[in-house]
Parts: C-alpha cells; structure tokens; sequence
C-alpha cells in the first residue's frame, strides 16, 4: 500500500488529481484503448444533489468526454438488480476498470459498502444504515425524511477488480476509520480494509485523518514522500498493462 | 462532435469561456443553445448522450438577456419627433443601431409636440417584432405635451397642452393612439385621473414625469392606474422630507394592494443623477428600477453641434446641452 500524506483537503485533492492525470496520460488512451475510471455512485438522477449532477457540474463538463463513455448507475431504474448486473457487463466490456477512486465512511465503508458488506460483493442494490443516511442528510437541507434509504452501488469485489485503487481520506472524523482499515485486520466490518488484499493501492490523506495512527506508521510514510511526488512525475513502469488491456 | 439525434436535427451550440447572468448573480457557466431554446446540457449528456456541434469562445464575455429601453428619443441623427421624411426608415435606422448596444426592444419616444407633428408621426410608427435587422418595436412613449410647463424641461413651451375636457382633448391632440404604449403625464393637470383611467383601460401604461405633483397627488394617480415614473429626480420637485414629492412614491403604503410594484426609469449616466441618489433609490424600491437612456439624436454621434429638427444640440463630453444654455437634455 502507499499512504500519502499531505497537509490538508486542498493539497489531497490536488495531489490526486494530479496523480490521475498522469495515470492517464501515461496510459495513452484512444478509441480502442479506454482508460476506465471507476467512482463511487447512487443517489436518484434529477436531484439537484444527485451524483449524476455532482459528476456533470464538477467532472464532465469541463472535459470532452463522449456522453456514451460516462456510465453511471441508475437509481431510477426500474429493474434494480438488472441495472447492477448490467453495470458489472459494461465494465467487463470496456475492459475493466483500470483506476479506481474513492472515499471512506466514517464506519469506513467503501462506496455504500457498509459494515456488513461481503468483501467479494458486486454491483447491488445496498439498503443504507442510520450513519449513512444521517451524514448523507446534508444534502437534503438536514431533512433526514427526504434523504433515500436505498442506494445501488459498486461492490467491494467490484473494486477489488480494478487494477488500481485509489482512497481520499480527509478529516478528523474519519481518522479511525484510517486506523481500523490500515492498521487493523481485514474485517467486513471495515470494508476498505479488504484493500490489503489488492496488490496496487494508494491512500491519500491529510494530518487530521491520521490522527488515530501510530507515530511509528505516520512518519515512515511521510519518509516516502519524496518517491510519492516522483509517482506525480515518471511514466508509469507497468508498459505490459497496455498489452493486457487491447484484447 | 455531433449530437445524438434521438430529440432533434438541430444543431447544438455551445458557449463557452463566458459569464450568464442568473438568479440576480453573474457567474461563469457554458451557455447550450439548440433550436433558439436555451437547453439543459446535463440532460443532453446523459439522457440524449448528446454534445455540441459547435463550440464558440466568447472570450470571457458576458451573455446577458437584451436590454429593453422604454424612453429612447432617437439617436444616430434620427429625432422621432422631428423628422418627417422618412419617418419608417428613421425609426429602423435606430433600431439597427441599438443593437449593438445591446438593446433587443425599445420605445420610440415623442416630446411634446403640436397636433399637426402627431398626426404625421404616430400612424407612422408600427409595433414590429425584432430580429437581425433591428431592435423590436414595442410601441410609442408620447412624453408630453400633457405637462408641467414648469418642468418642462428641454419641450418647448408652445407645445405644452391640458385636457380640461378629459380624454376627448388626449384624442383630439394625438389623433392616432393605437401604437401609444406609454404616455407620460402631469397628474396635477385637472381632470388627470379621468384621463389616466381611460388611458389604463386601453393597455396604455400611465407615466408620471415633468411635473409639480405633491406625494398625495402621485398617490392618487397611483390609485387611478399610474404605475411608471418617468426618469425619476428629474422633472420633478426633489425629495423634501415633508413632501418627498413623486419621488416619494418609491415608499408609499398608499398605493393600491393590487398594483405589482411602482416602477421608475432612472437615466444612470452619472450626470442626469448623482450616483447616491439612485444609491438611495435603489436601496429603498431595487424591484422598480428601470434604466432608461433617454438618448436624444446626438447618440452615436461625435462631439460637436448638430441640428436635431427643432433644437440644436451641443455636446460636450458626456454631456449634451441645448446649445447655449446649462441644461440637459436627455442623452
């Protein structure tokens, strides 16, 4: 695992966006060769806070992406389960997902894996626990009766697929969840801790979440920060991974 | 980058590098254009899984709706209520004009003149709808003659009129009304309320300007259906505390419960009214301001003298003056 530490929100947020552009670019994408980034999902489309507006207003419209190459579930689905298992078959189809980002609850579930969760789940319909729903309240002008009970989302097996994950943590409150998925065992109640268990995973995070983690941990990490930048420099040193990938 | 033509053929334009005015705020957004309807581009991303056909940088410019102008006297050369030639083709010629300026619909206004020049122009002057080659007419602003002659301001004071026998004077001065859509008035003039009334029941929007009229008489004609003030401060008695004049309509509990909201041209050129004062206007009635240009022919002209039909006009700076004397005359 590779765990960055930087100062705060903003520098997390550039350092990771940085690190996905040059993911990309060292990927050298094309109409046969699809870089497949893989985020987390849910809410009902048409909700001014649903991820389908977050994504449009913060993502894709400031880039050229075509709109058929933007996959995202469908809350509003009529058949549930075959939305799911219809997601599974497009990532399958493009080929995997090369890069995945995402964030941790303060229970430390990955996506709206939650405590509980398999550890080799797909895609699926997932009923959202009192933590969830009440953090998720924000959105909804604090009104926990509007936030949905119900999400469909990626699974941790899922993003155990991808050939790369990638973790943003931020924040005091989610330092513990930092602890139990890094520095704990791999437990379901903890579904990112199943991250051990993926051979290419980098969390990034800033002071206020390792606040739970031994000092020990925290400043050998921090020694390798010098490597962490290169990884924002140099070509990625997996040139095979291209050849996997144009089947 | 065609778009997915599941909804329409059209194409899809996209703005962008540019600022919209939404919601009372300016912020920068793309602007998505189809079929001369503004559309929603996250609803073409992913329901239509469409995008632009044509993408145009404005150059962080500001894309705003058209601005409309309801007292604009002329400009370009063009005097409305002077020039009789080609009377059509004066009132294009400054409807091109305006374009550029950002002005998609204007009224073409008339200062107070004799029957005989009313009775040449108005039947002249079409409401038109507008488009590349000029401005939309919305109707005519008949400024007088039905004023104050102490306020009169730039009119001259041969063509100042009453209506002491009510409307039947109003029809009998202006012979042809049915292009009139704003008309502004002296409510102190006797029998102003019949006169504002009937204008009212005909869709006329009633003005109040040039004109000694204390609050209680702009409040009566309020209640009988004014709902304008032309070029507020000017023309008027100033705001005195103990008789804020027409100017005091701004925050009167007075007026009709039914009436929307008083609205008030302001000329906002920094000369016509001191910053502070529109400030002041502003901060106490902000949902009835209308900025008005008031422009007189000299617009769009360069400094100088120039003729315009019965004055001449001196410009000086910013400033146009009727030449020889101190006093503004529109702009």
């Amino acid at each position: 695992m590779r765990l960055v530490i930087l100062d705060n929100y903003d520098k997390v947020s550039e350092w990771a966006a940085r690190y996905i552009k040059r993911r990309i670019l060292d990927f050298e994408p094309g109409p046969d060769n699809y870089f497949t980034l893989g985020l987390p999902t849910a809410l009902p489309r048409n909700h001014p806070e649903s991820y389908h507006s977050f994504m449009w207003h913060n993502f894709f419209k400031h880039i050229d992406i075509l709109p058929e190459n933007a996959h995202l579930l469908d809350g509003n689905a009529e058949d549930k389960v075959a939305e799911c298992e219809h997601f599974e078959e497009e990532i399958k189809k493009a080929g995997g997902i090369e890069l995945f980002m995402g964030g941790i609850g303060p229970d430390g579930h990955i996506a709206f894996n939650e405590p509980g969760s398999s550890l080799v789940s797909r895609t699926r319909v997932k009923t959202l626990n009192q933590d969830t729903v009440e953090a998720n309240a924000r959105f909804f002008g604090g009104d926990i009766s509007q936030v949905p009970t119900e999400a469909l989302t990626v699974g941790v097996g899922t993003v155990m697929d991808a050939r790369e994950v990638m973790i943003l943590i931020t924040g005091a409150h989610k330092s513990y969840a930092l602890y139990k998925a890094i520095e704990e065992g791999v437990s379901h109640m903890w579904t990112v801790s199943a991250f051990q268990m993926h051979p290419k995973t980098i969390f990034v995070c800033d002071e206020d979440a390792t606040l739970e983690l031994k000092v020990k941990t925290v400043k050998y990490f921090k020694g390798l920060m010098t490597l962490h930048n290169k990884l924002l420099e140099e070509k990625s040193v997996e040139p095979s991974s291209k050849k996997q990938r144009s089947n | 980058m065609p778009g997915n033509k599941t909804v329409s053929d059209s194409h899809i334009f996209q703005f962008k590098n540019c600022r919209i005015l939404r919601n009372h705020s300016i912020f920068v957004e793309d602007l998505w254009v189809r079929d001369g309807k503004i559309i929603d581009p996250e609803k073409l991303f992913y329901v239509e899984k469409g995008y632009a056909d044509f993408q145009i940088d404005c150059k962080n410019a500001i894309i705003a709706p058209g601005f409309i102008d309801v007292q604009i006297n002329g400009g370009f050369g063009i005097d409305f209520s002077s020039n009789f030639d080609d009377i059509e083709g004066g009132v294009q010629k400054v409807a091109k004009g305006i374009l550029q300026h950002g002005c998609t619909s204007f009224c073409p206004t008339i200062i107070s003149s004799s029957k005989e020049v009313y009775k040449k122009v108005l039947p002249k002057i079409k409401i038109k709808a507008g488009g590349r080659d000029g401005a939309e007419i919305l109707g005519v602003h008949v400024e007088g003659p039905f004023i104050s002659k102490e306020k009169r301001g730039a009119h001259l004071l041969e063509n100042m009129a009453t209506y002491d026998n009510g409307f039947s004077d109003v029809l009998d001065m202006y012979h042809d009304i049915s292009s009139v859509r704003i008309v502004t008035l002296a409510p102190e003039l006797p029998r102003s309320l019949d006169v504002i009334r009937e204008f009212v029941d005909r869709g006329v929007v009633v003005s109040l300007g040039h004109s000694m009229a204390s609050l209680s008489q702009g409040e009566e004609a309020v209640k009988h259906g004014a709902s304008f003030i032309t070029h507020l401060f000017n023309a008027m008695l100033p705001f005195h505390h103990r008789d804020p004049h027409l100017v005091g309509l701004l925050a009167s509990y007075k007026h009709p419960p039914d009436l929307r909201i008083i609205y008030y041209g302001i000329i906002s050129d920094g000369i016509h009214t001191n910053p502070c004062a529109e400030r002041i206007a502003h901060r106490t009635h902000a949902k009835g301001s209308v900025l008005v240009t008031d422009a007189v022919a000299a617009m769009g002209l360069p400094s100088g003298t120039h003729r315009t039909g019965t004055q001449m006009i001196e410009i000086q700076d910013k400033r146009a003056l009727i030449a020889g004397t101190d006093t503004l005359c529109g702009r």
